[in-house]
């Protein structure tokens, strides 16, 4: 059943709505029933999540028999830049995942915000879908903030994603919605996969396997799950996940596809001008391990991000 | 005075972008301001733009002081300035969000940080910023409630309001955050306009620097004193908002007394004309924040208003 989240009037004989499905077992919602709720489009350039919306409503839909509690699907929280290609809210130039918890005497950004966070509170569990951005490719993987690993680690090994990141703390990261959702007692995960303005059928289908593993887990389904594939798990803070920035502008070449086991010098691509046919710089892997962020937008400055690499043996 | 480039980039097909600052006087690092870090900026850099000018005829008529120096930095993201874009011209990102920088990060971390190395050390810093919200307000000094503000310096810009602000998450990436954690009293100067000249509340703005570097013992400048400014807390201002989408027609201006009930703004349909809604206002006060849109959503900010009994 579709509801309405929010509606805010625009100026010109149009309201912004934010819609969720909210699918429920054929004998109806009853008290104390689980409920997960999978959200995304908070930036208008990611599109990933929308397949995962699509295939999982379609997938329950077919055997609706199996569903045992409440699944909200949220797939468009910025419906505005979603349909305009702009990652942030258009018309402010705001980046929707820096006002959580919103205020609902605040600013329209704002307000929409505090309503979203009402509605998605009290969920056992919340999966935030994200797809990197527009320049780079990332695995499937899940965001952990330290401070809730402990709680969050768990359910993300049962997701079905190639790889659990645990970064550290930072103070602005205090404004995004799965921080906003944690650290009211709902538990949430950023899945980021999959690069911006793209769908990636088969990771969308991945993450949708290993949804529904997590929702048998929390007594929400009862048909068939397999079993998740064995996530690998970095923690940020030791120094395993290595950063390479352009150190140049200019053109990045590829020679190396995404999501293999590289070793430490081996050839990833390079800058290159252009305009003269010459290479600004080699990239080389700092380290033996997996490349789990490479660069898809060609054109970069210098201090562009080009890739993540966990160090790692590959056995 | 010496033109420095504070920081070079080198793009893939556009010429260097060099951030360029003026130095004043020599010696202790004793005033840094920043005009324009984004690319709509243009009445903070124009507003810098004045004070170099100001400060160049001061310099030579001998009037900075021995052993002080006053560095200003116009402009700061000329590329997007040159294509009308607000934030970082590949990636959208906002530089005055990735203070203190990172030098072997992301390009707009390590533009932050080339430019907050230049610009650290300093006893006061002064930036011209703009917000995100369309609107025009009375010229005011704003600082965040860090534990380090100092409002009594504040008052010294002569300006009619020093406004005091809780910092949120977001604001611990800003220049203002950064130089005050780092030791520099800090302080953003807002005043009518961001992306068009608006002349006379640039001239203030000039005008309430040159007279907080007097008073600072920084340079000799004698003009007129300004205000005996108030000190307002953000919080305690009250919001106006509508419920109703539509054209909004003004019927108050900042600087504007008004009393609890008076109608400050229509909204009206953009299709048949009509008044949609009246708004108006809460409380007794002075309008100090005005929406400047013609068109507005519902639940947006139209005016902030300072309580009467927060001016006694």
């Amino acid at each position: 059943m579709t509801e309405k989240v929010v509606s805010v009037n625009l100026p010109v004989n149009e309201s912004l709505i934010i819609k969720k499905n909210r699918i429920i077992p054929k004998g109806g919602e009853k008290k104390g029933m689980r409920r997960i709720s999978i959200v995304t489009g908070i930036h208008g350039d990611e599109l990933e999540g929308q397949y995962v919306c699509y295939e999982l409503a379609r997938r329950i839909n077919e055997n609706i028999d199996k569903l045992t509690g409440i699944v909200d699907i949220y797939p468009a929280l910025n419906p505005m830049g979603i349909g305009s290609l702009t990652r942030g809210i258009p018309g402010f130039d705001l980046d929707m995942n820096r006002i959580f918890p919103g205020s609902k005497d605040g600013s329209m950004a704002e307000y929409v915000a505090s309503k979203i966070i009402k509605d998605i509170q009290g969920s056992d569990l919340c999966i935030d879908i994200h797809a990197s951005n527009i320049f780079l490719t990332e695995l499937p993987q899940v965001r952990i903030n330290e401070c809730t690993k402990e709680k969050l680690v768990p359910y993300a090994r049962k997701l079905n994603i190639d790889y659990i990141w645990v970064h550290s703390a930072a103070t602005v990261l205090e404004s995004t919605l799965a921080y906003s959702l944690n650290s009211i007692g709902t538990p949430t995960l950023v899945v980021e996969m999959g690069v911006g303005m793209r769908i990636t059928k088969a990771y969308g289908n991945q993450l949708v396997d290993g949804i529904f593993v997590l929702m048998k887990e929390l007594g929400i389904w009862s048909g068939k799950v397999i079993t998740p594939k064995k996530p690998i798990e970095a923690i940020d803070n030791e120094g395993r996940v290595h950063f390479i920035n352009a150190g140049h502008s200019g053109i990045f070449i590829p020679e190396v596809n995404h999501n293999i086991m590289l070793k430490k010098g081996e050839h990833i691509g390079e800058i290159v001008d252009s305009l003269t046919g010459t290479i600004y710089e080699q990239i080389l892997s700092p380290c033996d391990g997996l490349l789990f962020t490479l660069r898809d937008f060609p054109v970069v400055d210098e201090g562009s991000l080009i890739a993540r690499i966990l160090e790692m043996k590959e056995d | 005075m010496q033109k420095k480039v504070i920081y070079e980039f080198k793009s893939v097909f556009r010429e260097n972008m060099d951030v360029i600052g003026f130095k004043f006087g020599e010696g202790e690092k004793s005033v840094c301001i920043v005009g324009a870090l984004r690319g709509n900026e243009i009445q903070q850099m124009y507003i810098c733009s004045q004070i170099v000018k100001k400060l160049k005829e001061l310099e030579a008529d001998g009037k900075i002081k021995k052993n002080k120096s006053i560095m200003v930095i116009p402009s700061v993201n000329n590329y997007s300035m040159n294509i009308g874009k607000r934030f970082w011209q590949t990636d959208n990102t906002d530089i005055n969000r990735m203070f203190p920088g990172y030098n072997l990060g992301e390009t707009t971390q390590r533009v932050a940080a080339g430019l907050f190395d230049k610009i650290s050390g300093y006893e006061y810093g002064i930036q011209f910023a703009s917000f995100y919200i369309p609107g025009r307000f009375i010229p005011h000094v704003r600082m965040m409630d860090t534990g380090y503000e100092d409002t009594e310096d504040a008052i010294n810009f002569g300006l009619p309001y020093v406004m005091v602000r809780s910092p949120k998450p977001y604001d611990t990436t800003t220049l203002n955050y950064n130089w005050q954690v780092w030791n520099c009293k800090a302080f953003s100067v807002f005043t009518q306009e961001t992306e068009h000249i608006d002349e006379q509340s640039a001239q203030m703005a000039v005008h309430s620097v040159l007279m907080f570097l007097a008073r600072q013992g920084i340079i000799k400048y004698h003009g007129h004193k300004g205000y005996t400014s108030t000190v307002i807390s953000y919080e305690s201002m009250v919001n106006i908002k509508s419920d109703q989408a539509g054209i909004f027609r003004r019927l108050a201006d900042i600087n504007e007394e008004v009393r609890k009930g008076d109608v400050i703004a229509e909204i009206i349909d953009p299709l048949d004309g009509e008044v949609k809604a009246k708004i108006k206002s809460t409380a007794n006060g002075v309008v100090f924040f005005v929406h400047d849109k013609p068109l507005t959503y519902a639940n947006t900010t139209l005016f902030k208003i300072i309580k009467t009994s927060d001016l006694k």
